[in-house]
């Protein structure tokens, strides 16, 4: 698998406090890259550096061989890159289907209006809102919204699609669901970068894992070998249940308690 | 070359009472993320509460002071609670032309009842001679009040139960709510105390030149452009701001048409804005 | 395919039907009377709908959008008394002229947002005014006066204010399918999500600084082609009037009062408000307070209904939705 997405000595500093330092990772085609860590850990920041809502002070981001390093993010998406938000940002005057159109026809496709009306009333069939479609997009519950962002991202259609915590706040059947998309999405070609509180869930979905904290890289790999990692664990000292989230299957089963 | 002296002292008396309007200003704008478009009309009702009350009770002008801040103070809630309350938290656009449309009306009543003409007080108070140059007494006068005003202000802020509400409130509305702070009447008291320094400097502007209905859209100009240049909701730097604003003009005005200050100004303003879109003092520091 | 479309839609037809009586009236009764309200009306509904693209859809509020209006004013009428130009090039010309200047213009004052755009809008406006009125070649403060001479080729001055007239209510006409073809496009797509949320619209990849600032030159060039032909009408043009900052804060009012972002909502407000205005003129008790009666209806839209009339209507008969963009 070739190297999609390179994050290359990635530095970002907001005044005193480096938010960011010297961070390195690839994302690969076709592959699912966790990114966790501890609140405050940069994630989030990561997703800002690539997407270029922040230019980096050092550093640079090499996307599908080219070097995108602080473009404009409406320059980002047309490269190739979608992004979701932590706190959803539904266009909330505009209809679900008009949220998902502003992706199709601005996204990486940058489709005409017709066509983008066609592939945001596919995507919306994909994510289960087609019934939702003429509704005000401030009328959606909460899952209803993380499904609107997804699918807003989708529409785009991608190379790469950055999650940032889209299983935060929904409840056990919702995050179910959500995660059989996310496979689904891998199936269809397109490469992950997720960031992910829900252990379980991002241990199971992840081909690798990379996992920061205070803005650097405290280790990679797989995610049975991060789970063991000595220093991991320890970053994440406070949580008594942690070693067993990080220690659960590969496969998905649930195992609160199992020794690692 | 002394004359050029003689009208940067000149420029810094006049920008202390430019700095308190902007204070005023400010204020608001840092307590509750409003901007306040009656700033304007509140500064020449100022200027016309001053005329009036020490023309009526034929007081002194400066002990009429007191009582313009006082129904100042009150004109503020009153406007607060008219055109403020319902939008707080709202979009910035509503609460923009929720106090606008009150300008509007005030402005509309002002030239109704009293059109354009030019209105003075007559304030006799001895200046300061350096040679063949005169500092104004009311010139004087002025900055020496801003001076206090601007003391007592501080000391109003960090010393007193309200002011630490207000700067409560300020820093985290929410948190303040939680830990039992009225935030709706702090909120209130941080408007009326706005409104109510646009007013004394209103009034004071008032002792040292003529004004008509109209004449506040400079002085709104003047204090936005020091508000936005000295630091949101930071009323140090925007009564530095001011003064740095009045040594600006005592340079210009030698020089050029009155007229074209308030271009000129404007014009500095918007370029600056577009380099810095944070703010001058604001460019070093980026927010997550 | 897509004015075929158009055609099909029912408001398109409710654009013809406006048109076709703001042409007919006035000729039904031949009376100058009505031709003066109508036109007033008409310029008011180019003006608040054309602000109505950088309020309603692209979300920034342009308090200085009179200066479009009398910067086209003054270079129609330039072109005319000093090069002889017909008047509908004049202001064809005129219309390219400001909005090429708006967009350089916009590129620079469109990265400011919310509040310091608007006070940049204003500070626009006054500019300009200040640079017109000491430009000897255009008169100065005293403006430019047109002579009876230019009237002739229109078939003298009678005639000519008649024409002016239809070209008047032709660019009213342009200005409502101007907003109603925008709103279809994708750029009008863009725009909208610009104002709902211009991070997010970024991100999703809506090119912002460019569709802010073409939206603004865009929103410029029908006020200022009716500038001219408004200027021309008048016979003179002068900066009071030409920048005159209350118009275009009442331009605001009306886009507020018919509902901004959509495109019917701008041309109501604006034609009550203009009825209104009128209205208050001629009364004898009310003539000081338009400014005022102007501000008691914007607070009160902005505090109990900021979707406008059109906003209210919708909530109430949701079957208008189809019918009334």
């Amino acid at each position: 698998m070739s190297a999609l997405l390179e994050i290359d000595n990635l530095s970002l500093r907001f005044g005193g406090v480096r938010a960011v330092q010297g961070l390195s990772f690839t994302v690969n085609e076709r592959e699912i890259l966790g990114l966790i860590g501890p609140n405050g850990a940069g994630k989030s920041t990561v997703f800002n550096l690539i997407d270029g809502i922040y230019p980096p002070d050092e550093g640079r981001v090499i996307f599908a061989g080219r070097d995108i390093t602080g473009e404009k993010p409406y320059r980002v998406v047309r490269h190739g890159i979608a992004r979701t938000h932590q706190i959803v940002q539904p266009l909330v005057g505009m209809s679900v289907l008009e949220n998902c159109m502003v992706g199709a026809c601005f996204g990486f496709q940058n489709q005409s209006l017709r066509r983008g009306r066609e592939t945001a009333r596919e995507v919306l069939s994909l994510v289960g809102l087609a019934d939702r479609a003429d509704s005000p997009a401030s009328q959606l519950t909460i899952a209803g919204k993380k499904r609107l962002e997804l699918a807003r991202a989708l529409c785009a259609s991608p190379m790469l699609l950055l999650l940032d915590e889209v299983l935060a706040g929904l409840n056990p059947s919702e995050v179910e669901r959500m995660i059989e998309m996310i496979r689904g999405i891998r199936e269809r070609g397109v490469a992950i970068l997720m960031i992910e509180h829900l252990m379980q869930a991002i241990m199971s979905l992840s081909d690798r894992i990379v996992v920061l904290n205070t803005g650097q890289k405290l280790a990679e790999g797989l995610p049975a070998e991060v789970a063991h990692n000595k220093s991991v664990i320890e970053a994440y000292l406070g949580d008594p249940n942690m070693v067993a989230k990080l220690g659960a299957d590969r496969n998905g089963a649930d195992q609160p308690g199992a020794a690692p | 070359m002394f004359g050029i002296l003689a009208s940067i002292v000149d420029g810094l008396l006049i920008g202390s009472v430019y700095g308190m309007a902007a204070m005023g200003l400010t204020l608001i704008w840092g307590v509750m993320n409003v901007v306040n478009l009656t700033h304007g009309a509140m500064i020449v009702a100022g200027m016309f509460a001053l005329f009036l009350i020490s023309g009526q009770l034929g007081i002194s002008p400066y002990t009429a002071v007191p009582p313009v801040a006082v129904a100042g103070f009150g004109a503020g809630v009153l406007i607060y609670w008219l055109s403020v309350h319902r939008m707080i938290g709202r979009p910035p656009l509503m609460s923009l032309l929720s106090t606008f449309s009150v300008n509007m009306v005030l402005i509309g009543l002002g030239t109704a009842l009293w059109g354009t003409a030019l209105f003075n007080i007559e304030v006799s108070l001895p200046g300061i001679s350096f040679g063949d140059y005169t500092f104004p007494g009311t010139h004087l006068m002025a900055a020496a009040l801003t001076g206090l005003i601007a003391v007592l202000l501080f000391l109003f802020l960090q010393k007193t139960r309200s002011g630490k509400a207000i700067r409560a409130v300020a820093g985290n509305r929410e948190a303040a709510e939680l830990v039992g702070i009225p935030t709706t009447r702090v909120l209130a008291l941080a408007f009326g105390l706005g409104v109510a320094l646009a007013c004394v400097s209103g009034a004071l502007i008032a002792t040292m030149f003529p004004f008509t209905v109209l004449s506040g859209n400079a002085y709104q100009l003047k204090s936005f452009v020091v508000t936005i240049l000295g630091g949101l909701g930071n009323p140090a730097g925007a009564f530095l701001g001011g003064i740095a604003l009045g040594l600006i003009e005592g340079l210009a005005t030698p020089f050029m048409p009155v007229s074209w200050t308030s271009i000129i100004e404007f014009v500095v303003f918007v370029l600056v804005l577009i380099a810095f879109p944070r703010g001058l003092f604001n460019f070093t520091f980026r927010r997550s | 395919m897509a004015p075929l479309n158009f055609i099909r839609q029912p408001f398109f037809w409710v654009i013809v039907a406006v048109t076709a009586a703001f042409v007919a009236l006035p000729l039904w009764h031949y009376d100058v009377g009505w031709r003066e309200s109508l036109v007033l009306a008409a310029v008011y509904i180019i003006l608040a709908s054309n602000l109505n693209l950088m309020i309603g859809y692209a979300g920034y509020v342009n308090f200085g959008s009179i200066v479009f209006f009398g910067l086209g004013g003054y270079v129609g009428v330039f072109l005319i008394t000093d090069y002889g130009w017909p008047p509908a090039l004049a202001a064809l010309a005129a219309g390219a002229v400001v909005s090429v200047l708006a967009l350089v213009l916009g590129l620079g004052i469109l990265r400011l947002h919310g509040f310091y755009f608007a006070l940049a809008t204003i500070g626009v406006n006054q500019a300009v005014q200040a640079f017109v009125s000491n430009f000897k070649p255009w008169g100065g403060a005293s403006g430019i006066y047109i002579s009876i001479s230019a009237y002739q080729a229109l078939g003298g001055p009678r005639q000519a204010l008649w024409t002016i007239y239809f070209l008047l209510v032709g660019v009213m006409a342009l200005s409502l399918l101007l907003s109603y073809g925008i709103k279809s496009s994708k750029f009008g797509l863009g725009l909208l999500a610009i104002g709902q949320n211009e991070s997010a619209a970024s991100v999703l990849g809506v090119p912002t600084p460019l569709y802010k600032a073409l939206a603004y030159s865009v929103s410029a060039f029908l006020p200022a082609v009716a500038g001219c032909l408004y200027f021309f009408k008048s016979a003179f043009v002068q900066p009071v009037d030409a920048f005159d900052l209350g118009f275009s804060t009442e331009a605001v009012v009306m886009v507020m009062l018919g509902g901004q972002g959509t495109v019917a909502g701008p041309a109501i407000g604006a034609f009550l408000y203009e009825e209104l205005r009128g209205w208050l003129l001629t009364s004898a008790t009310f003539s000081n307070f338009q400014l005022v009666i102007a501000g008691v209806i914007l607070l009160i839209i902005v505090t109990f209904a900021p979707g406008g009339l059109m906003g209210l209507l919708r909530r109430l008969w949701p079957k208008t939705r189809k019918i009334l963009e």
